[in-house]
């Protein structure tokens, strides 16, 4: 099933390869927190020369799944998919049966549906932050992110009903109006938070064991990423302009005010600044939207039984790791004929190999921290 | 370019292709035998310059298999469908992991789920299902397993 | 043995006479703390697959803290851990990495299943071909929690009551010791 570690050639003795090469595992069961994945990678001393992963650890055949699931009911499974952007992903698969049936979102729904998808932006990156911190030997940091993931979690607990897979939209809008409490709790967790943003780049950013850790390693260069399909912070983070709620709008992001970050660096540090300004860049869509929530119908009048019309139908959407695809094939029945879901981080870790090679193990644990993996996203 | 340039412009460089307008992008159907050139062309034409593969996936309609890919550019911000019909008996297809990478995991995963085989691929072998499943197919609709699969 | 779950006082009085299963014996203060001693402080192993594993997380962290409990240390070698915490669905292709870890794990160890996943498959029991229905199939659980994710306050529940079970002398690997047949010696008569 694995190999254990293997001996591929011994060290020469009186000769410049002072080291062989060895082959050994990292996982599945490992003390990161992306899940299980299983790397086989190919070292020369400390050097990799090769890095392999292996999937299919969690493959939980959704897509089989789907194929006798109604319409209504396939959009559940996707919460648990990739679970830490599960309102974004629910809004993906929406999008694409409201697509189908030509279905119109109420105002209200649809700036519901925004503020929830950017709070969950935010409480993903948070994880992100406090996680990628601890792969990489900084402990602290992990408590102060839980802390403000905490505060969205109520949030989204009082509204919603669940903590994390929350599964409140539904095709044509959202489950049930929020809770009266939402916009003063709103409003709080934006004044905490934007004391808090800064508190976090005064511990890691400008920290130099950090910033020698993440500069120079994981070098992805602009069209290797867009050749890998890459997107994503992963993307943006080597210059390529990805972002889909700036491409290709939907719901009520062209209404809004905020910046597409790029940078230019291509390696992991530039990654890691793009997720840091992505996350001011959702406190601001929030702050903008909270207070202006337009009154109405918070689900447009469906059928009980939805039936897709004859076609094929994709819609995406942006989560916290890069795009999601929802490809419909509908033959018209109540039940889905096909469906495929892409998922960002499959395309992200195929550029796993490219970005470690040539590096130490120590650099692998960083390039992995900061493509942000989520493994159910990618095993499906 | 828009749907209908796309159109016009594609129908004067790949002849034998036919299209479909009736989804929100322009389908286009390709033979088996022009599917490398037509590729190149796709790839290498500055006016259409689709350099980023976004879906690679493959449908069992019960009567044959239909490869389906996601193209577009991000340059112009265009985007393209491709068809290609393949023989249920003996599914195979030149690889396209040589110009867009992305393709590499996802042809792979086509490979384990419906058995399709691509050819000059650098490392063709099951990545998601474990070991002992090649030749058992899980998303055709044939597929049976009455040991782990409960029906509902 | 409903009477094991009406004791009045946690810890028993040396000399008084407790049914324990494998018969009436006197408990001795000595077995009481062990007992006490290994239920406060339980090592997990840091196994989380999916989605409860960021429950898990939760439960570590600052507001539900779980190392008031004693699960302090998170080891993430099985050799160094007492109790395994399978949160997430097991399928098929992880289930002898998972025998793997709990066959490496010393005596005593426990099991909690957190999730509905690790219960019984969960959300994912009907038409799939790669999700084991439930971890008990591969290894024995001691407490289950309910929930698609759990709160922290429902793990935290469970693992108090491991921790009582440990107390009480009841969990599998405790029944195990109670019952297992010490072989009598025959005697190997040599062929002179």
């Amino acid at each position: 099933m694995y190999r254990e570690t293997e001996i591929l050639k011994q060290p020469g003795v009186g000769d410049p390869d002072v080291f062989g090469d060895m082959v050994i595992n990292i996982g599945p069961q490992h003390p990161s927190t992306h899940g299980v994945l299983h790397l086989v990678i190919t070292l020369n001393g400390e050097t990799i020369k090769k890095v392999e992963p292996h999937l299919g650890y969690i493959h939980r055949s959704i897509e089989k799944m789907c194929e006798s699931l109604s319409f209504r009911q396939f959009i559940y499974v996707t919460s648990k998919m990739d679970y830490l952007s599960s309102h974004i992903n629910n809004h993906g698969c929406c999008l694409c049966v409201e697509k189908g049936m030509q279905i119109e979102v109420p105002p209200r729904a649809q700036v519901i549906r925004v503020l929830m998808d950017e709070l969950t932006r935010l409480a993903s990156h948070q994880l992100w932050w406090g996680a990628g911190a601890m792969d990489i030997g900084a402990l602290t940091p992990f408590f102060y992110a839980f802390r403000e993931r905490e505060m969205i979690n109520d949030i989204m607990e009082e509204t919603c009903g669940t903590r994390l897979t929350m599964n409140y939209m539904v095709p044509g809008g959202v489950m049930t109006d929020v809770h009266p409490n939402f916009q003063k709790r709103v409003h709080q967790f934006i004044d905490h938070f934007k004391k808090k943003i800064d508190e976090y780049d005064e511990l890691l950013t400008g920290n130099v064991i950090f910033q020698h850790r993440m500069k120079g390693v994981g070098y992805l260069s602009k069209e290797d990423a867009i050749s890998y399909g890459c997107t994503g912070p992963t993307a943006r983070g080597s210059g390529v302009n990805c972002d889909i709620r700036k491409l290709f709008p939907y719901e009520v992001y062209n209404k809004l005010q905020f910046d597409e970050i790029i940078e230019t660096g291509c390696d992991c540090f530039a990654r890691y600044l793009v997720r840091m300004k992505e996350m001011r860049e959702s406190l601001s869509i929030v702050e903008q939207l909270i207070d202006n929530i337009p009154e109405g119908d918070i689900q447009a009048k469906t059928k009980a039984v939805l039936k897709l019309p004859k076609g094929e139908y994709y819609s995406r959407v942006e989560t916290a790791r890069g795009e999601f695809g929802v490809y419909i094939v509908s033959e018209g029945g109540t039940t889905p004929y096909r469906i495929k879901f892409r998922s960002p981080g499959y395309s992200n870790l195929s550029a796993l190999d490219h970005m470690a090679r040539g590096g130490k193990i120590g650099d692998l644990v960083a390039i992995m921290a900061m493509i942000d993996l989520v493994i159910p996203d990618i095993d499906r | 370019m828009s749907k209908d340039e796309l159109k016009i412009k594609l129908a004067e460089l790949i002849p034998s292709a036919t299209f479909d307008e009736s989804g929100e992008w322009l389908n286009i159907n390709i033979t088996p035998p022009d599917f490398m050139s037509s590729i190149e062309i796709l790839r290498n034409k500055v006016e259409l310059n689709f350099d980023y593969l976004f879906c690679q996936t493959c449908i069992d309609w019960k009567t044959h298999l239909m490869m389906v890919y996601h193209l577009e550019s991000t340059a112009y911000r265009h985007q393209l469908v491709i068809k290609i019909q393949l023989d249920r008996n003996k599914p195979e297809i030149e690889t396209v992991s040589h110009i867009w990478r992305t393709a590499e995991f996802h042809e792979r995963e086509v490979y384990e789920m419906f058995g399709v085989n691509f050819l000059n691929h650098p490392d063709l072998r099951l990545l998601i299902l474990p070991d002992g499943w090649e030749g058992r197919n899980p998303l055709r609709k044939d597929f049976e397993d009455p040991v782990n699969m409960i029906k509902l | 043995m409903t009477d094991k779950f009406q004791s009045d006082s946690p810890h028993a009085f040396p000399g008084e006479v407790h049914p324990t299963p494998g018969g009436g014996v006197l408990v001795s203060k000595l077995d009481d703390v062990i007992n006490w001693a290994r239920s406060n402080s339980l090592w997990p192993l840091v196994f989380g697959t999916s989605c409860c594993a960021i429950e898990m997380m939760s439960t570590a962290s600052a507001k539900y803290d779980w190392s008031r409990f004693g699960f302090e240390v998170a080891r993430a070698t099985p050799r160094q851990a007492d109790v395994i915490i399978i949160a997430g669905t097991i399928v098929n292709k992880m289930g002898p990495v998972l025998k793997r870890l709990y066959d490496q794990m010393a005596d005593p160890k426990y099991v909690i299943a957190m999730g509905a996943c690790a219960t019984s498959g969960g959300p994912f029991f009907y038409n799939t071909y790669s999700v084991v229905k439930g971890a008990d199939h591969i290894i024995p659980v001691d407490v289950y929690v309910a929930g698609c994710p759990p709160r922290p306050e429902a793990l935290i529940n469970a693992l108090m009551l491991l921790q009582q079970k440990i107390k009480k002398g009841l969990t599998r690997e405790q029944i195990r010791e109670e019952s297992k047949i010490v072989p009598i010696d025959i005697g190997n008569q040599k062929a002179s």
